[in-house]
């Protein structure tokens, strides 16, 4: 199984189906989430269902294990290529049309991604899950304020009266948006997707789900 | 109406691989708009030798579009802004009066200059003797329909067998990838029952050459394609990706 880091087609589809899993966590990281627009009651009860309980733990290493394996091939992917494209740059170079800007900035939107990431799971993760598997049931702030460990719907209500957090995460959406646009299309791109019905222009349109399904069959 | 401009290019100019390269603009007046871009440069370096200059190295060979030889990355396009066409199919009428054209040759790891605007294309021959043909003589043209072949596949190989290998794929590509080359490569006889039988091995032995000459990993940016001067389609990436993905699954 060397190939699959010895090769480019092989690093490219660890790339992808690490990338599907991560597409499949936040789909159901936002299925979850739903609950807390109805019911605060009902996103709680979905909190304590998780919370530090051993699979809600177990799969939180997978993720980390994922994550850190799409991180690290980005990277190295990043760098090969740079490397690849040769030391002289053009001095003018335009963007084809046709050709996405997502598409050609990856790896700065996945860090992007990456940061506002980072400060999502300090204020969320470290409080609730993290705090509970320490062994305590409330969790402290920075501002003496004091919750629940399973208290999602109070987490949610504090942070998000703050302006600033509201705005950093309108702005991790978007860039979010930007990277998988590129990202999904292309995973689905790899396993010959949309190969019949050939829309290749990169975007994400309602039939695109349908017809790349319906055209992954060998021929 | 073509008339006639006055024009500045600004070209890269480099004695030798090792040396360091530079810029240099010329001026030429009175260029007619129905000539091509290769007509251009050679006004430009009659000019020169005339002047007991320099001439300016650049590739050309058919100036029809059917080589693959010619290239240079024009104002930031492989084969200049014009669509589907190779340089030597590029007309002055694309340019207007007082412009300055900037020509630089490809530039990707896999393919240094040799002088000026000439680059070393020879990766592609390697990557074509690591499993570009077909093993066997087939004989002469067979009759028609004797092998029959559904006709989209046979389209679809015509299609990908119109790849002229001129390299304006990596030229243009951020990641200095060749998946377009190779995977027209590789598709236009993957698609045919003369070349099926060898498919796997094929995918695998050009793909690692690509990979060890150290062309970059494909992103599926698309660059590629919206340059191409033979429009070939990234969906031929998405086979070599499939052929290469089964082949070492079944391994
Ligand atoms: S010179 Fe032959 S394709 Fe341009």
């Amino acid at each position: 199984m060397s190939w699959l880091i010895n090769s480019s087609i092989g690093r490219k589809l660890i790339m992808s189906v690490s990338g599907i899993v991560l597409v499949l966590f936040l789909l159901f990281h936002l299925s979850m989430n739903v609950a807390a627009v109805f019911s605060a009651e009902a996103y709680n009860t979905i909190c304590s269902l998780l919370g530090s309980n051993w699979y809600a733990v177990a799969a939180t290493a997978v993720l980390a294990a994922i994550i850190a394996l799409h991180f690290t091939y980005a990277t190295l992917l990043t760098l090969q290529n740079r490397k690849a494209r040769g030391s002289n740059r053009y001095t003018v170079s335009a963007r084809p049309k046709g050709v996405s800007w997502a598409s050609q900035n990856m790896f700065v939107i996945g860090l992007i991604v990456c940061g506002f990431f980072i400060l999502h799971l300090s204020q969320f993760w470290y409080n609730m899950m993290f705090t509970e598997v320490l062994g305590h049931e409330e969790a402290t702030l920075c501002d003496g304020t004091t919750i629940g460990t399973t208290d999602g719907a109070a987490f949610i209500e504090y942070y998000f009266s703050h302006l600033w957090v509201v705005v950093a995460y309108l702005i991790w959406y978007t860039a979010l948006w930007f990277h998988l646009t590129h990202g999904i299309w292309s995973a689905f791109k790899l396993s010959g997707g949309t190969m019949r019905y050939g829309s290749n222009d990169g975007k994400l349109s309602p039939t695109f789900w349908l017809r790349s399904s319906s055209s992954a069959s060998p021929e | 109406m073509d008339k006639n401009i006055n024009i500045k290019v600004k070209i890269w100019r480099q004695r030798s691989p090792k040396e360091k390269g530079f810029f240099e603009t010329y001026n030429l007046e009175n260029i007619s708009q129905g000539s091509s871009f290769l007509e251009m440069l050679d006004i430009l370096n009659e000019k020169l030798i005339n002047e007991g200059k320099e001439p300016v190295v650049f590739d050309h060979d058919c100036r029809e579009g059917i080589c693959g030889m010619c290239s240079l990355y024009i104002n930031g396009h492989p084969h200049g802004p014009d669509e589907d066409v190779t340089t030597c199919q590029l007309h002055m009428r694309k340019f207007h009066d007082g412009e300055t054209i900037t020509v630089e040759p490809w530039r990707s790891a896999g393919f240094p200059v040799i002088r000026d605007l000439m680059v070393n294309r020879s990766a592609f021959d390697e990557i074509m003797q690591a499993g570009g043909y077909v093993s066997v003589n087939t004989g002469g043209v067979p009759d028609a329909n004797s092998t029959p072949i559904a006709k989209d596949k046979a389209e679809m190989a015509m299609d990908a067998a119109a790849c002229i290998g001129c390299g304006a794929c990596v030229a243009t590509c951020k990641n200095g990838s060749a998946m377009l080359f190779v995977s027209a490569k590789v598709s236009q006889l993957a698609l045919l029952p003369q070349g099926r039988i060898e498919a796997a091995r094929r995918a695998k032995a050009m793909v690692a050459k690509m990979d060890e000459l150290g062309f970059g990993n494909c992103t599926n940016t698309g660059a590629c394609e919206q340059e191409c001067p033979k429009s070939i389609s990234i969906t031929n990436i998405a086979r070599l990706n499939r052929e290469f993905l089964s082949a070492k699954f079944k391994d």
